[in-house]
């Protein structure tokens, strides 16, 4: 049986249903990543595993025992907010020992306890200091270490990157991704940032409109969505209209070749997918298929010249290196584009 | 082109003689109860009489009880309507309101028809009996100020999500209204509390009707029957309402000082 298992979750406010029929089942020490835009459900769906929110219907299982219905406080959850939420009044030290203090732990355990997780987030120069005196940065670690001081089953980390700077951001999720490997805690991951996603999760559950549209690793994720909303939502995929024809594919006039063939009736409408990283100017064995058009945009933004095609009624964008010794091409310029038929995706609606 | 500032100028003269040359000429008045010279006799012969300090001390002690009842009463329910019940914080407003629209005669005649001795809860037939309805009676006039106070200060922090926070580190809902949001409101709570002060120490017809020593009608009886020394008092109760305010000021600072 999974470490966490949320079977059949449904949430709703009223008559409007934010969370729609949600399973999912986590293995302990495993990092899950719940990726969508605002309003998709992922936050309600936290708060139910935190029991913050009751769920309508479904159940909720933390190391097989039922908590469906069990108090925040009996759940034995961490949790991290995005407003860090440390307590104004309490120092530093006093906010990490507070959960051991209500637990009423020993004096001497809670006080290496403190130390100990003041060493494991870098900061045991600041124990004496207010939460009002540390930097945004300072405050989400040690949020971090309140809710991994009690030693929680699963740690429930609600979007703590996105009140903080890009830089400290990146810094910052490298280190809970460390801890989080180094603790072999079940971590839960909130988060609208797919690079954040990417980067950090085991898995990935892409949330859209209550529902999990895709569940798979960073690399199926990204390389094989599986929808238009998941082929949209992460990173920068260029959707195209196309029919079926043979076993290829009709794109503005222009016939291209899937791996495998088309494998849908003649005449069909279908989007495909292209990454961006998918596509060259330079043709190749591999590469056997080809669009022209010309180019419509050329976007400078320094290492990297992002580039625009048409097609017709289709776009796509890609990125070439600057070379600071060829100029970027113009706009209006025939090119043709070469790709693998590999590279091409079928999305589901 | 520069603004003239005559105007402004004129209305803050203008106010502040209208408060100060009253306060000053009782002050004034009440520093000549020897003849053909100034002294604080007055303010000795009030200080020194039994009766001023028995009333003062007994209007502190109710001033105390009613801070500790309007905490204990105001604190939870303004949290609770804040974080569970956010729909009916309008209707708790009007609530906190009504005393100030019901005259506090209309109010001591109701508790003596409800209250009296041949009533089922006889609670002005003892004098602890009357001491406590006159602390709840105080409790209600500071209701609008104590509400407002603690309100104001609840909005100002993340209640909600410091109260899940706490929860989630295993916190009963006790443990997170003693060691979280007090604490976090103390300053509201201090403000609420000077103001709540300030009324019961001065609050006349309660005290009065319900018949018990309490310094607002001992204020009265002495200027009723005294010349001076009723200006002496006026000034020392000027004086407390003055250092509560500075009070207020001075916690009220301490906590913008310490907020981001």
């Amino acid at each position: 049986m999974a470490f966490v298992d949320l079977q059949n979750l449904t949430k709703s406010f009223g008559s409007q249903v934010v969370v729609h029929d949600f399973s999912l089942a986590i293995e302990r020490g495993e990092f899950v990543s719940f990726l969508g835009p605002s309003g998709c459900g992922k936050t309600t769906i936290l708060r139910m595993v935190a029991g913050f929110e009751p769920p309508t219907s479904g159940q909720i299982a933390i190391a097989g025992q039922d908590v469906t219905f069990l108090a925040p406080s009996k759940r034995n959850v961490g949790m991290v907010f995005q407003a860090y939420a440390l307590f104004p009044n309490l120092t530093v030290a006093d906010n990490i020992a507070f959960g051991m203090k209500v637990a009423k732990k020993p004096a001497a355990e809670i006080k290496s306890r403190v130390e100990e997780m003041l060493q494991m987030i870098k900061l045991p120069q600041l124990a004496d200091r207010y939460p009002y005196q540390l930097s945004g940065g300072q405050q989400q670690r040690v949020a971090l270490a309140r809710a991994i001081a009690v030693k929680p089953q699963v740690l429930l980390l609600d979007e703590p990157l996105s009140a903080l700077d890009a830089k400290i951001r990146v810094s910052l999720r490298e280190e809970i991704r460390a801890l989080q490997r180094s603790l072999g805690i079940t971590t839960i991951f909130v988060t609208h940032d797919q690079e954040e996603a990417l980067s950090m999760s085991d898995r990935i559950v892409v949330m859209n409109a209550g529902q999990a549209d895709q569940v798979g690793t960073p690399f199926e994720i990204y390389n094989r969505p599986t929808t238009k909303f998941v082929a949209a939502f992460v990173g920068t995929l260029n959707q195209l209209n196309a029919t079926c024809e043979g076993n290829g594919f009709n794109i503005d006039g222009q016939i291209v070749a899937a791996a495998g063939g088309s494998n849908q009736e003649h005449g069909k409408a279908v989007t495909l997918a292209l990454r961006p990283e998918a596509l060259s100017l330079e043709s190749s064995p591999a590469r056997s298929n080809s669009l022209r058009g010309t180019i419509d945009e050329v976007n400078f933004l320094g290492s990297v010249i992002r580039i625009r095609v048409a097609f017709g009624i289709n776009k796509v964008s890609f990125d070439i290196f600057n070379n600071p010794n060829v100029a970027p091409p113009q706009r209006g310029l025939p090119v043709s584009l070469h790709f693998s038929p590999d590279d091409i995706l079928i999305l589901a609606a | 082109m520069r603004k003239s500032t005559f105007g402004p100028w004129l209305t803050v003269i203008i106010g502040s003689a209208y408060f100060l040359i009253p306060l000053l000429a009782t002050f004034e008045f009440s520093l000549r109860l020897k003849r053909d010279e100034y002294s604080f006799e007055a303010y000795r012969i009030v200080l020194a009489d039994s009766r001023f300090q028995q009333s003062f001390f007994y209007s502190v002690t109710l001033a105390l009880a009613t801070i500790v009842v309007s905490v204990l009463l105001v604190v939870p329910t303004a949290y609770w309507v804040q974080l569970k019940l956010p729909r009916v914080r309008p209707l708790v407003e009007f609530i906190t309101l009504l005393p100030l629209v019901i005259p506090a005669i209309v109010l001591v005649f109701g508790y003596l028809r409800l209250y009296n001795s041949s009533s089922i809860i006889p609670l002005t037939g003892s004098t602890l009996g009357t001491d406590l309805l006159l602390t709840f009676g105080y409790v209600s006039l500071a209701l609008p100020y104590m509400f407002r106070a603690v309100d104001t200060g609840l909005r100002a922090i993340n209640i909600r999500t410091l109260t899940e926070a706490a929860e989630s580190l295993g916190a009963s809902r006790s443990t997170i209204l003693f060691k979280i949001i007090f604490p976090n409101i103390r300053a509201s709570v201090l403000s609420g509390a000077f103001l709540t002060f300030a009324i019961v120490i001065g609050e006349f017809t309660l005290a009065s009707l319900l018949n018990r020593p309490a310094f607002g009608p001992y204020l009265q009886n002495i200027g009723a029957n005294r010349a001076y020394e009723p200006a002496a008092l006026a000034i020392i109760a000027f004086g407390i309402t003055w250092a509560c305010m500075g009070l207020m000021q001075l916690f009220g600072g301490q906590r913008q000082s310490t907020s981001r």
